[in-house]
């Protein structure tokens, strides 16, 4: 578990080599160490929680595969030239092996195979879903290159992502069930100290983890712990379960960054108008006219 | 039988319950002041626009602004009753007669795309939500005012075009995605603004309150969440362009004034281009209702500015994910069947 709360003298130093890393030149490892030790996170007006308000972004190139990956011209070099490359980068999952069930690496293997292919009889089950702009699931959507937005109140945080409109409304009081299945799945949130921890259940099987093909069942659960370290980031966690699929839970981790600039904010990403070439262009009358 | 007599006889009650909220929309005095701990009044929850209130007044009524209380009641127990089409109901108040009405409103067997036994379950089944005859409140005809010279052209070389507005008005095309509706596409509905209009189905919507941000959900909607910020800050720049526009707000008073512009130039709300400039106006008139007011500006559409006011009505939700685009089997198989057919015109020509 990459825990960075609990020290002992040979974590602090882990820690220190990490942020080093994850961090670049935003702080100096010194000034981090301080803070990640003895970070109190501003609170939320008229309460004893961390406000974890503001627009966030991962850094990371998990959207292209959450395990260990290296370069790749992408599928479209002779289009695209090296806008549709595939950048190298360490994974985010603890241990880097995810334990598929043997049938299920199969299927995973699969749709790596066919994740651009738009097939007119499984639209819903074949392919990438983000090629398609469909909404993104959980955690797919926290570590998607696009930021997002954390508002929080007393009794609730919402959650809105750029990519595809996706939006979280999580309730901190009780647990509430799913209603029916759906793309971003039920959650239901809770602090445990000064981290939000939100369970999300109620998930069908059609959407991915990432390029790589990587999926889920329809019994998928997730548990996402989001822990404020500095000022500028948040430290993520999302353990995986789905017995289905995998023979154990298992967890992925990554740093989100507060985007800082002046006037930041969300901006629409709305995406179906972008795709639908992609997905009806084979059906399109181009001698119709209507082109 | 005996069903239907005890339906009828819930419906019966239910019709006087309905007609009691009616008059305070119209009310200035004893407002229940709900407030959030910080002390702005409180527009959090989830909250229905349902009604059959026509957005322009129908023509036998030019003059009213409202119903009586008798003509509102007896058409909220008409459009309560089994049977009644929920989508053709939208023009009960167009029916000058108690036989149009009728006529207007009635689903035959061999019609049902939706039907109102399902809206009938529901807590507070669908109805006129006010006595207005329109939902336009300015100008006093409660119509849109005509559109400029301008905007006729616009409007005809849209049409022309066969680019669909969002409601059909263009002959049918079965080309091209593009030139299917923007709501049968997924790009969006015609009530999801701003300025948001009574839904015709699914017409929940859900606002979350900071002290920094007024959150809109809408359930069926294929926009981003509306994410008002309330600190002054500016509107985008103008080469920044949204769907749903650029929305600011700040409170005046018990009221949340939201203000949007920015807009695209694939959104025509009856007309207009992307000059189209929102005012909505939030206010908590009790513990059951929002007072949700749009006033919209557009000198390129009309001389003047129009005003539209409709009651927002507390609901329990929850909001369902609305995904219409990930579920959107409609335009792949009106595409393939077109498709088919042109296959099977052109096998048929080349045959001796």
């Amino acid at each position: 578990m990459h825990k960075w709360f609990r020290f002992t003298p040979g974590t602090v130093v882990l820690a220190t080599a990490t942020a080093a890393v994850v961090m670049g030149l935003w702080l100096s490892a010194g000034t981090l160490v301080g803070q990640a030790e003895s970070y109190v996170a501003p609170r939320l007006p008229g309460t004893s929680h961390p406000d974890l308000s503001g627009i966030w972004q991962a850094f990371t190139t998990a959207n292209w595969d959450i395990q260990d990956h290296g370069v790749n011209p992408g599928p479209f070099p002779r289009l695209l030239g090296v806008w549709g490359a595939q950048p190298p980068g360490r994974g985010v999952v603890e241990g880097n092996e995810i334990p598929y069930l043997p049938e299920a690496l199969a299927k995973k293997q699969e749709n790596l195979e066919n994740r651009l292919t738009v097939d007119p009889n499984n639209v819903n089950t074949v392919g990438d879903p983000e090629a398609k702009c469909y909404l993104p699931g959980v955690p797919r959507a926290t570590y998607m290159p696009f930021p997002f937005q954390i508002i929080q109140s007393t009794h609730k945080v919402v959650i809105a992502y750029q990519f595809a409109s996706a939006s979280r409304t999580i309730p901190l009081s009780g647990s509430t069930e799913a209603p029916v299945d759906s793309w971003m799945g039920w959650s239901n949130g809770h602090w445990d100290g000064d981290t939000l921890v939100v369970d999300v259940r109620g998930f069908h099987d059609l959407s991915w983890f990432d390029r790589a093909g990587n999926y889920h069942s329809d019994a998928l659960h997730v548990v996402e712990r989001y822990t404020p370290m500095s000022p500028y980031h948040l430290w993520y966690e999302a353990t995986i379960e789905d017995p289905k699929v995998f023979t154990r839970p298992w967890t992925i981790s990554l740093p989100l960054y507060r985007r800082i600039e002046q006037d930041v904010r969300l901006l629409e990403f709305k995406c179906v108008d972008l795709a639908e070439e992609y997905v009806y262009g084979s059906l399109v009358d181009t001698e119709g006219g209507a082109r | 039988m005996s069903q239907r007599r005890s339906l009828l006889a819930v419906l019966s009650v239910t019709a006087v319950v309905l007609a009691a909220p009616v008059a305070v929309l119209g009310q200035s005095g004893d407002r229940a002041r709900v407030r959030t701990p910080w002390g702005d009044p409180d527009l959090h929850g989830i909250w229905t626009s349902s009604t059959y209130t026509p957005l322009e007044r129908p023509d036998h009524l030019a003059g009213r602004d409202f119903l009586t209380e008798e003509e509102h009641a007896e058409l909220n127990l008409l459009l309560t009753e089994d049977g009644v089409d929920p989508l053709r109901a939208r023009s009960v108040l167009a029916a000058d007669s108690e036989d149009r009405r009728r006529e207007l409103t009635e689903q035959t067997q061999e019609n049902i795309h939706y039907d109102n036994a399902i809206w009938l379950t529901e807590k507070q089944p669908r109805r006129l939500a006010s006595r207005r005859t329109s939902l336009i409140v300015d100008p006093p005809t409660g119509k849109i005012p005509p559109l400029t010279p301008e905007a006729e052209q616009r409007e005809g070389e849209r049409r022309n075009a066969s680019r669909w507005l969002v409601y059909n008005i263009s002959p049918q095309s079965f080309d091209s995605y593009q030139t299917r509706t923007l709501q049968e596409r997924c790009l969006v509905w015609r009530h999801e603004g701003p300025p948001m209009l009574p839904a015709s189905y699914n017409d929940l919507l859900q606002i979350f309150q900071t002290e920094d941000y007024v959150v809109i959900f809408q359930e069926m909607s294929n926009n981003d969440p509306r994410i008002v910020p309330l600190d002054g800050r500016q509107h985008l720049p103008s080469t920044i362009r949204q769907w749903s526009g650029d929305s600011r707000g700040h409170w005046e008073g018990e009221t949340l004034v939201v203000s949007s512009n920015n807009f695209n130039d694939k959104i025509h709300f009856n007309g207009s281009s992307e000059a189209l400039q929102v005012v909505e106006r939030f206010t908590r008139v009790d513990d059951e209702t929002i007072r949700y007011e749009f006033t919209v500006e557009d000198p390129t559409a009309w001389d003047q500015s129009w005003t539209a006011q409709f009651p927002l009505m507390k609901r329990d939700g929850p909001l369902y994910e609305y995904a219409c685009h990930e579920g959107n089997y409609d335009i792949r198989h009106i595409l393939e069947v077109a498709r088919n057919l042109d296959e099977g015109a052109t096998r048929g020509s080349s045959e001796p």
